[in-house]
């Protein structure tokens, strides 16, 4: 069911995530490929946004949060017993579901990630270029020091694309990104996904399939089962494969039936 | 059936009378907030009991602002402000045998315990609510501790008073050294032997660390959990996202909770009072016994006559002045620096 | 200079105790813990102290018989200042609540956001700042020294008012954010079957914000309770027990626990300073449990 990816950066086995007593998602087995889209799809409560924040510990500030199984990056165990997430924050980051600028200025917003990162070159040209890439810097070049929620929806969710690249991370994680966006802004941010994924290795949960289709690579579709003895449901991962091939040539019926829109 | 249908005279008059009646009751705090600066600027600008606002009464002010220039027959009995004008406030003597008042060091105490105060309260006040909106402890323990800090504030004045005086030698085992050991400085100038300014502001520190805490607490409370998984996102560590991004956004509530601590520290009465030595011998030193305005007023009110009442007043006046303008600001800094986040 | 490549070592994402950032991290949860420790200090230790110092002092006299003479030592009661402090609380709350909700009841249904509602929440606010003693020289000079109540100056409904103001503007705010709390839905509801303003209001509204109302007004009571400010200059201290004989018992110089704190906490005599420190404890005690009584209101309120 999964394919053979050669050297993945992020790989999950058997993981299993619960938060207190409650498992949300279950024994996933995935690997996502460098340098590549690879967007999660699924219905809602099926467990995609909780393991994509498993992937940089953002669970971590979730208190009842548990895990089981291994996540690693390059190999190594993210949630071994000396991992700091800081450190693993610095090298995948992420983007929210609903923007969310500092109350600071647009410049301060894409400086501030760089400065704690010990960022020594010119900042100036780092906000211009990060802003550039995140397809925002004509939108904002005039009023850098004006704070960032003066921005609209789109171009507030562009300036955390683009602070998010201005620490150049690895993988960027993005969670619904365009889920409070209007179509143009939505379309927008599909371009400079397209733009980035030279760099970076992009994973990104989202509820539009033709936005599965337009952005990513690679496709996992997950799906939520009745849990025996409860009213509680639990997410799994039901089918992992190149986008083309899950939408196109399903392989399980679950997945042919949400791609070609009965449920969700 | 029903016999209400038309609504009868009675119901209408009840309603509008009930109407009218919580208007008057709403009234009555504008007036009351009216009525408590009429009378201290009345009883600071003349001597003499209100009742002589009454044309009829025989030493009515009216009958002496009638008879001016003829003071040999009425005159008004005037108050302090006419008396020692602005000077007041840069007068360090208070002296009933002779009759002159100066504030200088009232004033000099007020400002200086609230200073003092507040430069320990405010670091030890965030802390701790940072300390309780981290997720340091389990949440039931940090709500226990939250509750055990709002209960200090429950704890009357008079009480934490008499609690510092019986820990007066304690306090004193801590100052001497500073004082031997820094007496150069000039705040530490003076051998602590007794009550003093310094204990004063402790006590006060005790009192405004409830205010700040819970007020800085509800306002981190109200950051945005998005804001913090923003920072950590681009790899900040705990305490970068605190300080350059969570009070950062939780400054207005911050700032708007110290000038409530201020405006409370200025007014504070009877702890300062019983701890404080009540001197009205102007001192720079911490070490040395003070008085603050509502220490004064607590200390000297009950004994005094004629023209010091005015000038209590007066002082009184000084004090309300001072904590309203703090209020005012308090307000204003919530209202201006509020986040607009939704 | 963007293409910076991260050196992917095995260990890289370890962490790294001694990094800067790291220490500082360390530094700082050690700080604010310490902080918090400091904190909850003082409320432990005054707590204890009063309970250790007063308890030891509290006897079936304490509440039957009046202070000894200074410097004797019977009989060792202050009956007369734990009336005191009921009687003047008691007629404060009395004077205070009315105006207090009806003010609010105003504020949050009648005026809401108009310029009218504006001021008196501005003068809410200023009046909630007001030092308490200037509450005292207020009702000193309006009440005791003009002698407006029946030619009697210091008196305990002197203190009583002193303390109404004091309360009046917590009174008045939580009322003002009690009923905002309540549904808008509930008052159309009321309104729409053609039940009067008067009617939805008390009938309706009032009881179904009660809870939060009832939670301020405990802890005003509570807040009131222990003041001694504003009443050094109004209610002033006596020796005796209140006389209603006469008529004069709210009319007369009082004795509230308070005061006595204050004036018998400052003298040199033994027999003095233990009743002070017995006063303290019952006070302590009794607004320990109306905080907890508030704090079970609002959790019966949240169900």
């Amino acid at each position: 069911m999964t394919p053979s990816i050669v050297d993945p950066i992020i790989s999950c086995t058997n993981v299993t995530i619960s938060y207190g007593t409650f498992a949300a998602v279950r024994n996933v087995f995935l690997d996502i490929p460098k340098n590549k889209v690879t967007a999660f799809i699924g219905p809602s409560g099926c467990g995609k946004s909780t393991v994509l924040r498993c992937f940089n510990r953002m669970n971590d500030l979730i208190e009842s949060f548990g895990m089981k199984g291994k996540v690693s990056f390059h190999g190594q165990d993210l949630y071994g017993p000396c991992v700091d997430p800081v450190e693993v924050r610095r090298r995948i980051g992420m983007v929210f579901q609903k923007p969310n600028p500092f109350p600071k200025t647009i410049y301060e917003n894409i400086a501030f990630g760089a400065r704690i990162n010990g960022f020594k070159g010119d900042m100036d040209e780092l906000v211009e270029t990060s802003l550039r890439r995140a397809a925002v810097w004509d939108e904002c070049k005039d009023k850098l020091q004006e704070s960032g929620l003066s921005l609209s929806g789109g171009q507030q969710q562009r300036l955390c694309i683009a602070r998010a690249i201005a620490v150049e991370p690895e993988v960027i994680l993005m969670d619904e990104p365009c889920s409070a966006l209007d179509p143009i802004s939505t379309l927008k941010v599909e371009d400079t996904l397209h733009a980035l994924k030279q760099k970076f290795t992009i994973v990104i949960v989202t509820h539009n399939m033709q936005q599965a289709v337009r952005v990513s690579d690679m496709t996992a579709f997950y799906n939520a089962v009745e849990v025996e003895g409860s009213d509680g449901k639990v997410g799994y991962l039901a089918e992992y494969n190149e986008t083309k091939e899950i939408f196109n040539n399903p392989k399980s019926k679950d997945t042919k039936e949400y791609v070609t829109g009965r449920f969700g | 059936m029903f016999t209400n249908k038309k609504r009868p005279w009675t119901e209408k008059l009840v309603d509008r009378a009930f109407i009218r009646m919580t208007a008057i009751l709403a009234s009555v705090v504008s007036l009351t907030v009216f009525g408590i600066f009429f009378t201290v600027g009345f009883q600071a600008v003349f001597q003499g009991d209100l009742s002589s606002l009454l044309p009829w009464n025989p030493d009515s002010i009216w009958q002496g602002i009638a008879a001016w220039n003829d003071e040999e027959t009425f005159g008004v009995r005037w108050g302090a402000i006419p008396h020692f004008g602005l000077g007041f406030l840069a007068n360090s003597s208070w002296n009933p045998v002779r009759n002159d008042y100066g504030a200088l060091t009232p004033i000099y105490g007020t400002l200086m315990t609230s200073a003092l105060a507040l430069l320990l309260a405010v670091p030890l006040g965030v802390g701790t609510a940072v300390f309780l909106t981290e997720d340091f402890l389990p949440q039931k323990l940090r709500a226990t501790i939250g509750f055990m800090v709002e209960l200090l504030a429950a704890i009357p004045s008079v009480v934490l008073g008499l609690w510092a005086m019986a820990m007066l030698n304690g306090f004193l085992a801590v100052f001497t050294p500073l004082h031997t050991h820094l007496g150069w400085l000039p705040f530490f100038g003076t051998e602590p032997g007794g009550p003093n300014l310094a204990m004063a502001s402790l006590i006060l520190v005790v009192m405004l660390l409830p205010i700040i805490t819970a007020v800085s607490r509800d306002s981190l409370n109200q950051v945005p959990m998005e804001l913090r998984q923003g920072a950590y996102a681009v790899g900040a560590t705990r305490w970068t996202s605190i300080f350059q991004v969570q009070i950062p956004a939780a400054i207005s509530g911050i700032v708007g909770g110290t000038m409530l601590a201020l405006g409370r520290a200025l007014g504070e009465t009877m702890a300062v009072t019983m701890i404080i030595g009540n001197s009205t011998n102007l001192s720079v030193s911490w070490f040395s016994p003070s008085s603050t305005i509502a220490s004064l007023l607590a200390n000297q009110f009950g004994e005094a006559d004629d023209i010091q009442v005015s000038a209590l007043y007066y002082a009184a006046l000084v004090l309300m002045i001072l904590t309203f303008l703090v209020n005012i600001c308090a307000q204003i800094v919530v209202k201006r620096l509020a986040l607009k986040y939704d | 200079m963007i293409a910076t490549q991260h050196p992917l070592t095995a260990s890289s994402l370890n962490y790294n105790p001694w990094a800067p950032r790291n220490v500082w991290n360390r530094a700082m949860n050690l700080l604010v813990g310490l902080f918090s420790f400091m904190a909850v200090l003082p409320l432990v230790v005054v707590i204890l102290y009063v309970l250790y110092k007063g308890g030891g002092a509290i006897t079936p006299a304490i509440f039957t018989e009046l202070p000894p003479p200074p410097g004797l030592s019977e009989p060792m009661g202050m009956g007369n200042a734990i009336i005191g402090t009921a009687m003047v609380t008691g007629v404060a709350a009395l004077v205070a609540i009315p105006i207090g909700v009806g003010g609010g009841i105003h504020l949050a249904e009648v005026a809401r956001n108009g310029w009218f509602a504006q001021s008196i929440r501005f003068g809410v606010n200023v009046l909630a700042g007001v030092p308490s003693i200037i509450c005292g020289l207020f009702i000193y000079a309006l009440v005791v020294n003009t002698r407006i109540l029946w030619g009697e100056s210091f008196s305990a409904m002197a203190g009583s008012l002193a303390l109404a103001v004091l309360m009046l503007p917590t009174i008045v705010k939580t009322t003002d954010e009690g009923f905002k709390l309540v549904s808008q839905e509930l008052r159309m509801g009321s309104l729409g079957i053609g039940a009067s303003r008067f009617v939805t209001i008390t009938r309706v509204v009032l009881p179904a914000a009660i809870s939060p109302i009832a939670t301020g007004v405990v802890l005003g009571i509570a807040r009131a309770a222990g003041e001694t400010a504003p009443l050094i200059f109004t209610a002033l201290f006596s020796p005796f027990w209140p006389d209603w004989s006469s008529g004069l018992g709210l009319l007369a110089p009082t004795a509230t626990m308070s005061v006595q704190i204050y004036n018998f906490g400052i003298m040199p005599f033994a027999p003095q300073v233990q009743l002070a420190w017995a006063a303290s404890f019952i006070l302590v005690v009794m607004i320990l449990a109306a905080n907890l009584l508030a704090r079970w209101l609002a959790r019966f309120s949240a169900s």
